[in-house]
């Protein structure tokens, strides 16, 4: 089946999309957006969060054709645009970088993405909250500790 | 296999009418773990996510919730914590933010599952499952609606179309065990909702028999004997003893197994703990809510 939809602002028509594929899937091998990560497939680790209609989401739980029409933000789409500096970073991923916070980077595109929407809801979060919000999201080599400095400092860089 | 996406619910059930085998599909957390690993080949999906009043809401002029199936669970926590407390707290405890994200109170039901987060508190608040085909539309009560192991009262060519939960009346409770706080399937869970205009207790267990279950003895008892020594009234201290032997009463209404997660016994230690705790929290909680009305 075809199906059409938005991601980050381009538009994307897609043919051959079997019905029972995820968006992930769609996203990664038919869209060459590689950047949301395909580890468990089952909504477990989070390194496959997107914002669909902007709502931090599981892209490997999304079947394909529910995003039909809708409109997707992969991690590829956050960092600004028009700077003509193709290497520019959002805040968040910056302070991923300076703080230590990525090792394989597996995990990363994932975490990204859900601590852009926390400090989007809540610019000034308790460690308690971070943790909440993260819960969804596993880091297998980084550890957690170098992740919470990141993301108190790119509350404090979007404050 | 066919991608039905109806924009309509006459569509929708059109459409499970005429094919009974498609799987409807709405936050697909349950749905799309059993695609990806080969578990599941259906001939079609169903997507419901097009039709818009099942992700909505609303208040019944008998004093309900009616909880379109496709509302999510962070939603429910978001918009209806003060009405619906016990299904918030639960909703809560459901997965991680992505999963809540996209996991509908509809899908639960869908699924069936005895450990699913939901069931304990709607059989709490008596709540009831509206279901719909080409057919006609009924109403399920949700302790008739889990018929087995993840299987439920839906026919072929039905649909669930809404949840009807009374609002709360009193202070509500959830209690979940599990290996940590997030990601967890229970281990055991129980939900407690005090009516005390009608001097009444709901009760619900999960996870600790071959579906969700009430504990209507334990309920009874718990309700007759705050009655008898006058504390709906007085609002006084529950006795202890009273909480403990409430704990056993739902312990025994439970019939769990030895699986991957936890032994038989430890279900029940945990249910008859789980149990007491959550009623004294509830009572507690009936108590201070009179202190601040005064
Ligand atoms: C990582 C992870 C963690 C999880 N943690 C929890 C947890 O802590 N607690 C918990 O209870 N569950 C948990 N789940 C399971 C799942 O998220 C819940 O059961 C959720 O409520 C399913 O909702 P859904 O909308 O995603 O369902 P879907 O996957 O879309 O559907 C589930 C079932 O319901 C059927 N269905 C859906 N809507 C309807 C309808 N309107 N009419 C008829 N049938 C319908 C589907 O055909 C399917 O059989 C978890 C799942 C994952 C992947
Ligand atoms: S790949 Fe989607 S949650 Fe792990
Ligand atoms: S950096 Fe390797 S999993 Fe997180």
């Amino acid at each position: 089946m075809r199906i059409q939809l938005t991601v980050n602002g381009t538009r994307h028509d897609v043919d051959d999309v079997w019905p029972g594929e995820s968006l992930l899937y769609a996203l990664r091998e038919r869209m060459g957006l590689p950047g949301a990560k395909n580890a468990c497939e089952q909504g477990e680790c989070g390194s496959c969060t997107v914002y669909l209609e902007g709502v931090p989401v599981c892209a490997c739980l999304v079947p394909a054709g529910q995003a039909h029409g809708r409109e997707v933000t992969t991690v590829e789409g956050l960092a600004p645009e028009g700077s003509g500096d193709e290497t520019a970073l959002h805040p968040v991923q910056q302070a991923f970088l300076e703080k230590g916070a990525v090792q394989c980077g597996f995990c990363t595109p994932g975490l990204i993405v859900s601590t852009h929407d926390l400090l989007q809801r809540n610019p000034d979060p308790s460690d308690p909250e971070i943790r909440e919000a993260l819960a969804g999201n596993l880091c297998r080599c980084t550890g957690y500790e170098k992740i919470m400095d990141a993301v108190r400092a790119a509350a404090e860089a979007l404050r | 296999m066919d991608f039905l996406a109806p924009t309509t619910w006459a569509d929708a059930l059109a459409a499970k009418a005429e094919q009974p085998d498609a799987v409807p599909v709405a936050g697909g957390t349950d749905v799309m773990v059993e695609i990806n690993f080969d578990r599941r080949r259906p001939r079609a999906l169903l997507d419901l996510t097009r039709v818009p009043e099942l992700s909505e809401w609303g208040r019944t002029d008998d004093g309900r919730i009616r909880l379109g199936a496709g509302v999510t669970y962070s939603r429910i926590i978001a918009e209806l914590r003060d009405e619906l407390p016990g299904l918030a707290m639960a909703a809560r405890t459901v997965g991680s933010p992505q999963i809540r994200n996209r996991g509908t109170v509809g899908g639960n039901l869908g699924a069936a599952s005895p450990a699913g987060d939901s069931h304990p508190p709607l059989l709490a608040c008596d709540a009831v499952v509206e279901v719909a085909s080409v057919r006609g539309s009924r109403e399920v009560p949700a302790a008739e609606f889990y018929t087995g192991p993840k299987r439920n009262a839906l026919a072929p060519d039905e649909l669930i179309a809404a949840v009807l939960i009374p609002r709360a009346t009193g202070p509500q409770q959830f209690c979940k065990i599990g290996t940590r706080n997030a990601m967890v399937i229970a281990v055991a869970a129980f939900a407690i909702a005090l009516q005390p205009q009608r001097k009444a207790i709901g009760t619900g267990i999960g996870s600790a028999a071959p579906t969700p279950r009430t504990a209507p003895d334990a309920a009874v008892f718990l309700a007759g004997e705050i009655d008898a020594a006058g504390l709906w009234e007085s609002r006084g201290p529950l006795p202890e003893g009273l909480a403990v032997e409430f704990g056993r009463k739902v312990r025994d209404a439970a019939s769990p197994i030895d699986d991957v997660r936890g032994s038989a016994a430890y279900r029940l230690h945990s249910l008859s703990v789980m149990a007491r705790r959550a009623a004294t929290w509830a009572w507690d909680d009936f108590r201070s809510e009179d202190r601040r009305a005064a």
